[in-house]
């Protein structure tokens, strides 16, 4: 990225490829999607593991983070996509 | 004559360590020095031991903070300064200075159905296992388990997770899964699933480092893990 950023890939370069593009909102879509099923279920186990945080208000919790990561991706992936 | 300083876990969960001398001896085991300790220094102390050549598992306990059979553990190798320090098995409630409770690590072995039970009666032939067979050589090389809790006691996750079955347990479990004479594969593999099961593994590997037999219990569990997969695709849970 550094390397690409150096050589001239700036924002209006990127905004280029990707307004308008339905390829890239798919291909940032399925990212999108692989994050919010992963990392809650991951932080799950390393909650139970430190924090001793096990139950129905710890899954809550992990259910309303993948909410909020689902809702600033998408803001994002639709935000360089509109 | 040199000597060895030995610090010794004394009482429970409540206790310290106690400092003793005990002379150095050549060919020495730290099972000797527990065993010197009580014998001529302090006649309280309690200590588990049995057959004392390494075959029945009794003597585990913490030496230096790992986990050790203490009858194949020579003085030399784990105490080069001559300083050596013993305690009861880690992850398990302390009866009283070397002696761990082993209730639960056995209770966990039963939760994960880690029990044989045959489909045959002795009006039927023999089962025919072919030795060499993938199955059979995947229990070979995890059937030589003694229950000693090294592996148990070396577990981070046990040590995270009151509820994990342990590496013992589910090695046990997945023996018996690719067992073909066994009959209780379905109730096995919902033992052996969730949370406390084979899932909660993090593959640290520190069973399969200290398993004084050499037996991969990190292989056993990936193999559960790829077993569910399995049966949950083909709806079998």
């Amino acid at each position: 990225m550094i390397y690409a950023v150096h050589s001239g890939l700036g924002a209006a370069q990127i905004l280029a490829r990707t307004q308008g593009s339905l390829v890239w909102l798919a291909f940032y879509g399925v990212f999108l999607l692989a994050v919010v099923v992963h990392v809650p279920i991951g932080l799950r186990a390393v909650l139970s593991e430190w924090l001793g945080w096990r139950g129905r208000s710890r899954d809550a919790a992990l259910a309303a983070f993948a909410l909020a990561l689902a809702g600033l991706g998408g803001r994002a992936i639709l935000g360089v996509f509109g | 004559m040199s000597v060895l300083r030995v610090r010794v876990w004394r009482g429970a969960e409540q206790g310290a360590y106690q400092a003793f001398e005990v002379p150095r001896q050549a060919s020495q085991t730290v099972l000797d020095v527990v065993t010197y300790i009580q014998r001529a220094l302090d006649p309280t102390l309690a200590y588990r031991f049995a057959c004392r050549v390494g075959m029945c598992g009794s003597c585990a306990m913490t030496v230096n903070g790992i986990a050790r059979w203490t009858c194949r553990t020579h003085v030399d190798k784990v105490a080069a300064d001559g300083v050596l320090e013993i305690g009861p098995l880690a992850n398990l409630p302390m009866v009283r200075d070397l002696v761990a409770d082993m209730r639960e690590f056995f209770d966990k072995w039963a939760r994960a159905k880690g029990r044989f039970s045959g489909t045959r009666t002795r009006a039927e032939d023999f089962a025919r296992v072919a030795p060499h067979s993938a199955a059979r050589r995947d229990v070979d090389a995890a059937i030589e388990c003694i229950g000693c809790g090294v592996c148990y006691s070396s577990c981070d996750v046990v040590a995270w997770n009151p509820d994990y079955l342990g590496p013992a347990a589910l090695n046990r479990a997945w023996t018996l899964l690719r067992d073909e004479r066994d009959g209780t594969r379905t109730a096995r593999l919902h033992a052996v699933a969730g949370e406390a099961g084979c899932h909660a593994c993090h593959t640290h590997m520190s069973c399969t480092e200290r398993c004084p037999k050499h037996i991969a219990p990190t292989a056993g569990i990936a193999g559960l893990k790829r077993e569910l997969a399995r049966a949950a695709l083909h709806g079998e849970l």
